[in-house]
C-alpha cells in the first residue's frame, strides 16, 4: 500500500493549509458590509457630529427605525440564501397590520395577535405551495402576492385607517420598552439571534443553503428541496407579518400602506450584508449590519439637510456601490 | 458517534466468499423499451471492478438502480449475502453504498467539511458542531493519505478536490461499497495518479470500487475484473488478467462499427495537395502562437480541404488552443494568418470576421440557447443576413434553417421545437449547423462527439469529411485516438502547451503508436 501523501492539484485550487497561506486567502469582500458600516458611521460623526448625529438619542432612533426592515430581512434572507425571492413581504407586513387591529377590536388582544401571526401562515403558505408544488418562479408568485396582499388590505378596510385602542397590545407591539430597551430593539433582538442561530448551526439552516447553492447536490444528499423552498417563503410571510403587527403597535393603528416599498429595503439589506443573490451563502448577523447601515444613511442625510428627492438619489447610489463591492466573482 | 472510526474494524467480517454487492437478473424498462435484460454483477470485497459499456449499453441505468434512484422491474440485489430493497438514494447509503459522482453532487457555496456532513450534522443538543465536522474530516482525509483543508470554502479549490471530498462524503458515512463514474474525466495526470493510489488504499480497506471508465489503461491499471454490457445484456465478466484490451474493446464496441471508424483518403484532399502542390497558401497558419501557459509557441498550418486532428493528455492545451484561436482567450505573441493575411484575433467577433468558427467543447453551455427553437438556434449567428429593413426577413430566415436542418440530418419534426428536447447527438449537429451556417473558412471542433451515440458519432465523423471536402480547413481537438485517425489528415501532437509533433495520418500506424506519443514513450 502506498504512503505516500500526495498533493493533487498543484498550481489548480490552492488550499488554506498554513497560516501565511491563510492570510492570503483572506477574503476582504465578506466583511465589506462591516468595513462600510464603519467607514459611513466615521464620516457622518465627523460631519454631522454637530447637527446631533451621535447622540444617544439620535442613534437609538437609527436603530428603532432600522428594527422593523431588520426583522423583515431576517426572513428575506433565508428566502435568498435559498435561491429564492420574496417580494410580498411589504404588503403582507400592511395586509397583518389591519387584519390584527380589525380582529382586536371586533374579538379583543388575543384574536388579534392569532389574526396577524395567521396572515403570515395564510400568505407564506401559499406563496410556498406554488412555488414548490407548481414550480412557477417566486419571483412571479410573490410579484402577484404583493398586488393580492395590499389589495385585500385596502378592500377590507376601504382604505380607512383601523385605530388599535388596545394599550396593551401598542406597548407590547412596538410602543413600550422592555426595561431600558425600547420594545422594537427586543423584538429585533430576539428575531436576529433565532434567525442567525437558525441559519448558520442548524441542520435547517445548511440544507436552506445547500438548496440554494446547488438544488441537485441537496436533492442527492437526500434533502427534501420543495419542502425547504415551502418553509423559507412561510418564514419570510411570518416574519413580514410580524413586522406589520409592530407597525400597528407602534402607530396606534393598521393601515394597508403600512409597509409598503419595505421589501426593496429588506432586499438591499440582506445583499449589503453579503448574501448571495444567487443562493448558497447568507449571514443573518450580516443582514442585521445591513439594515443598520441603510438606517444610518437615511437617518445622516435627513440630518444633513437632504430633500426626500436627494435623500432617494443618495442612497440609490450608496446601495449600488456597496453591492457593486460586496459582489462575489 | 464514531462512524468514521468503525470502517476500520468492519473490514474483516466480510470473506471473500460473499459478495459485497450482488445483482441477479435484473430487468429494466423505460416506456416499454428495455434498457437491462437480466443482468448478472457482482462485486467481491476489496475489489475494483470496472464497469464498461458502450452509450446506452445500460451502465449508468444499472448503476443508478444500485443507488436506489431508478426501481427495478425484477431481479435481486444482495448486499454482504443480504437481500435488501433500495427505493431510495437513502437506502442505498444505509447499507454502504457510496457514488462518486460524475456531475459532483457538492455545494460550492459550503466548506469542505459542511458537504462532507450535509444532512448528518453532528449535533449537540439541537446545533451543529461544525468543530467536530471539521476533525472528523481531517480524520476522514487522513486516512485517504491525502492533504484538503476542510475549512476551505468548496467552490474556491479545484476539481481534484471536489472529487475528494465526494469520496470522504462517502467514506464519513461507512460507504463499503463505491461507484465511480468516470472519476478521472476532469483531473490533471497527476491528480488522476493521485485517486489511483487512494483506490489502490481503499482496496486494502476492504472497500469495493465500482468503476466506471471508458480509457483501457486506466481500467487495466486499476481494475481487477470487469463486466462489459452491451444493448442492456451482460456480455462478459472476467479478470482483467485474463483479457487484452483489445478484447475489451470488441466487446464493448462489438464488430459492426468498425468500418466507420477508418481513414479514408479523400479525393479532396489528396487532390488538392498533389496539384497545387507545397506552393499553396494555407487556408491558416499559425506562427509562433502563445496565450497564457498552456498555448506556448505553436506553429503549424491547415490546407485547403485538410482536416488536423490535435492529440494531447488533458491539461496539453488543446481546448486553450482552440479558446485562443476563437479570439476567447487573448493572443500574447506570435501571428495567425488567414489565406496569407495575418489577422487579429481579439474576440470572438473578430474571429468570426476572419472566417473562423468553433464548435465547442461544452456544447450546452456555450454552443447553445436550450429553451430556444431549433430555428433560432440555427440562425442566430446570420441573423444579419435575412433582413429587411429593420426587421428580420421571416421568410428566409425559415427557408434557411430548413436546409440547414436537412443537410445535416437533424431529426426534429418541427424546427420550432426547443433544442433541450433533442437528443444528445442532434444537439450537436445542431451547434455545427448553426456555425456552418456563416460559411467559414477555418473549422475548430472541440470533442465534436462527446457525450453521443456511436450512430451519430459516425455521421458528424462523416459530415467533418464532407465539410473538408467542399475546402474547409478542419481543425478537430479530440481525446479518443480512434475519432482523430478516423478523420485526421495529419495529427499535432501537443504536450505541455507545445507541439511535441506532427505526424501524417500515413506515419501513424494504429491507435497505440499515437497515444504512445501523447503519452512520451
Amino acid at each position: 500500500m502506498p504512503t505516500t501523501t500526495s498533493t493533487p492539484a498543484t498550481g489548480r485550487g490552492t488550499v488554506a493549509a498554513s497560516p501565511g497561506s491563510f492570510l492570503q486567502g483572506f477574503d476582504w469582500r465578506r466583511y465589506i458590509i462591516y468595513i462600510g458600516f464603519a467607514l459611513v458611521f466615521v464620516a457622518f460623526a465627523v460631519t454631522l457630529g454637530d447637527d446631533g448625529f451621535l447622540t444617544a438619542n439620535n442613534l437609538l432612533n437609527i436603530v428603532r427605525q432600522s428594527a422593523i426592515i431588520a426583522i423583515i430581512a431576517v426572513g428575506v434572507t433565508y428566502v435568498i440564501a435559498c435561491a429564492e425571492i420574496d417580494l410580498s413581504v411589504g404588503s403582507t407586513a400592511g395586509l397583518a397590520s389591519v387584519v390584527t387591529a380589525m380582529a382586536i377590536s371586533d374579538y379583543g388582544l388575543v384574536a388579534g395577535i392569532v389574526a396577524g401571526l395567521l396572515v403570515g401562515v395564510v400568505v407564506g403558505s401559499i406563496n410556498g405551495a406554488l412555488v414548490s408544488l407548481l414550480n412557477i418562479p417566486s419571483f412571479l408568485v410573490t410579484l402577484g402576492m404583493l398586488g393580492i396582499a395590499v389589495g385585500i388590505a385596502q378592500w377590507i378596510t376601504q382604505s380607512a385607517p383601523q385605530p388599535i385602542l388596545d394599550p396593551t397590545y401598542n406597548l407590547v407591539f412596538g410602543g413600550g420598552n422592555f426595561g431600558p430597551v425600547p420594545g422594537l430593539l427586543g423584538w429585533m433582538a430576539i428575531v436576529v439571534v433565532i434567525g442567525a442561530v437558525g441559519l448558520a448551526k442548524t441542520r435547517f439552516g445548511r440544507k436552506v443553503l445547500a438548496t440554494g447553492g446547488n438544488r441537485m447536490a441537496a436533492e442527492f444528499t437526500g434533502i427534501n428541496t420543495r419542502r425547504i423552498k415551502f418553509q423559507v417563503l412561510v418564514i419570510s410571510s411570518v416574519l413580514a407579518a410580524l413586522a406589520g403587527m409592530l407597525y400597528a403597535g407602534r402607530l396606534e393603528s393598521g393601515r394597508f400602506q403600512w409597509g409598503s416599498g419595505d421589501e426593496l429595503s429588506a432586499i438591499a439589506a440582506v445583499i449589503l450584508g453579503g448574501t448571495s443573490l444567487f443562493g448558497g451563502a447568507g449571514s443573518v448577523v450580516g443582514t442585521l449590519v445591513g439594515a443598520l447601515l441603510i438606517g444610518l444613511i437615511n437617518n445622516g442625510l435627513v440630518l444633513a439637510g437632504l430633500d426626500t428627492s436627494q435623500q432617494q438619489v443618495v442612497r440609490g447610489v450608496i446601495i449600488i456601490l456597496a453591492v457593486a463591492l460586496a459582489r462575489r466573482k | 458517534m464514531s462512524h468514521v472510526n468503525e470502517s476500520h474494524s468492519d473490514v474483516g467480517h466480510a470473506t471473500v466468499d460473499v459478495p459485497a454487492v450482488r445483482m441477479r437478473a435484473i430487468h429494466k424498462s423505460f416506456d416499454g423499451v428495455p434498457v437491462l435484460k437480466d443482468v448478472d454483477f457482482e462485486v467481491r470485497p476489496g475489489e475494483v471492478h470496472a464497469l464498461a459499456g458502450g452509450n446506452g449499453a445500460g451502465k449508468s441505468t444499472l448503476m443508478k438502480i444500485l443507488q436506489g434512484v431508478y426501481s427495478k422491474d425484477s431481479g435481486a440485489i444482495e448486499v454482504d449475502g443480504r437481500a435488501v430493497a433500495l427505493s431510495s438514494t437513502h437506502d442505498a447509503r444505509a447499507v454502504g453504498i457510496g457514488m462518486v459522482f460524475q456531475e459532483f453532487s457538492l455545494v460550492p457555496t459550503l466548506t469542505v467539511a459542511q458537504n462532507i456532513f450535509l444532512g448528518v450534522e453532528p449535533l449537540a443538543s439541537g446545533l451543529i458542531r461544525d468543530r467536530e465536522a471539521v476533525a472528523r474530516s481531517r480524520e476522514v482525509f487522513a486516512r485517504m493519505e491525502v492533504d484538503v483543508d476542510p475549512e476551505a470554502t468548496l467552490g474556491q479549490l479545484g476539481t481534484a478536490y471536489w472529487q475528494l471530498t465526494e469520496i470522504a462524503k462517502a467514506l464519513a458515512q461507512d460507504a463499503r461499497i463505491l461507484i465511480m463514474d468516470e472519476p478521472t474525466a476532469s483531473l490533471a495526470k497527476h491528480e488522476a495518479d493521485t485517486l489511483f493510489d487512494l483506490v489502490g488504499r481503499l482496496k486494502a480497506r476492504g472497500i469495493s470500487v465500482i468503476y466506471i471508465s471508458h480509457r483501457m489503461d486506466e481500467v487495466f491499471r486499476i481494475a481487477d475484473r470487469i463486466t462489459i454490457l452491451r444493448d442492456g445484456r451482460c456480455l462478459l465478466t472476467e479478470a482483467l488478467s485474463d483479457l487484452t484490451p483489445a478484447q475489451v474493446v470488441e466487446g464493448i464496441v462489438g464488430q459492426q462499427m468498425d468500418g466507420e471508424l477508418e481513414y479514408r483518403l479523400r479525393a479532396a484532399h489528396s487532390g488538392s495537395a498533389d496539384s497545387t502542390g507545397a506552393a499553396a497558401v494555407p487556408v491558416i497558419e499559425l506562427r509562433g502562437v502563445t496565450a497564457g501557459p498552456r498555448v506556448q509557441d505553436i506553429s503549424f498550418s491547415i490546407g485547403r480541404g485538410e482536416i488536423v486532428g490535435v492529440a494531447g493528455l488533458m491539461g496539453s492545451g488543446r481546448t486553450e488552443l482552440a479558446r485562443a484561436l476563437f479570439g476567447i482567450d487573448p493572443i500574447t505573441s506570435g501571428e495567425v494568418l488567414i489565406r496569407g493575411r495575418a489577422v487579429k484575433l481579439a474576440n470572438p467577433r473578430t474571429s468570426i470576421a476572419a472566417g473562423i468558427a468553433m464548435i465547442p467543447e461544452d456544447r450546452r453551455a456555450q454552443g447553445l440557447v436550450l429553451d430556444h427553437s431549433v430555428r433560432d438556434n440555427l440562425l442566430l449567428p446570420l441573423l444579419g443576413r435575412f433582413r429587411r429593413g429593420p426587421l428580420v426577413d421571416d421568410r428566409a430566415a425559415r427557408t434557411a434553417a430548413r436546409e440547414l436542418i436537412q443537410r445535416f440530418r437533424i431529426k426534429v419534426a418541427d424546427d420550432s421545437r426547443a433544442v433541450r428536447r433533442l437528443s444528445g447527438g442532434n444537439q450537436q449537429k445542431v451547434v455545427i449547423a448553426k456555425w456552418l451556417g456563416t460559411d467559414p473558412a477555418v473549422l475548430l471542433m472541440d470533442e465534436p462527439t462527446a457525450g453521443v451515440d456511436i450512430g451519430t458519432k459516425t455521421e458528424i465523423l462523416e459530415t467533418i469529411r464532407a465539410l473538408a471536402d467542399e475546402g474547409m480547413a478542419v481543425l478537430v481537438i479530440s481525446s479518443e485516438y480512434s475519432e482523430l485517425l478516423a478523420v485526421s489528415d495529419r495529427v499535432v501532437v501537443l504536450r505541455d502547451g507545445k507541439v511535441h509533433r506532427v505526424l501524417a495520418r500515413a506515419d501513424i500506424p494504429d491507435e497505440q503508436s499515437l497515444q504512445l506519443s501523447v503519452q512520451g514513450a
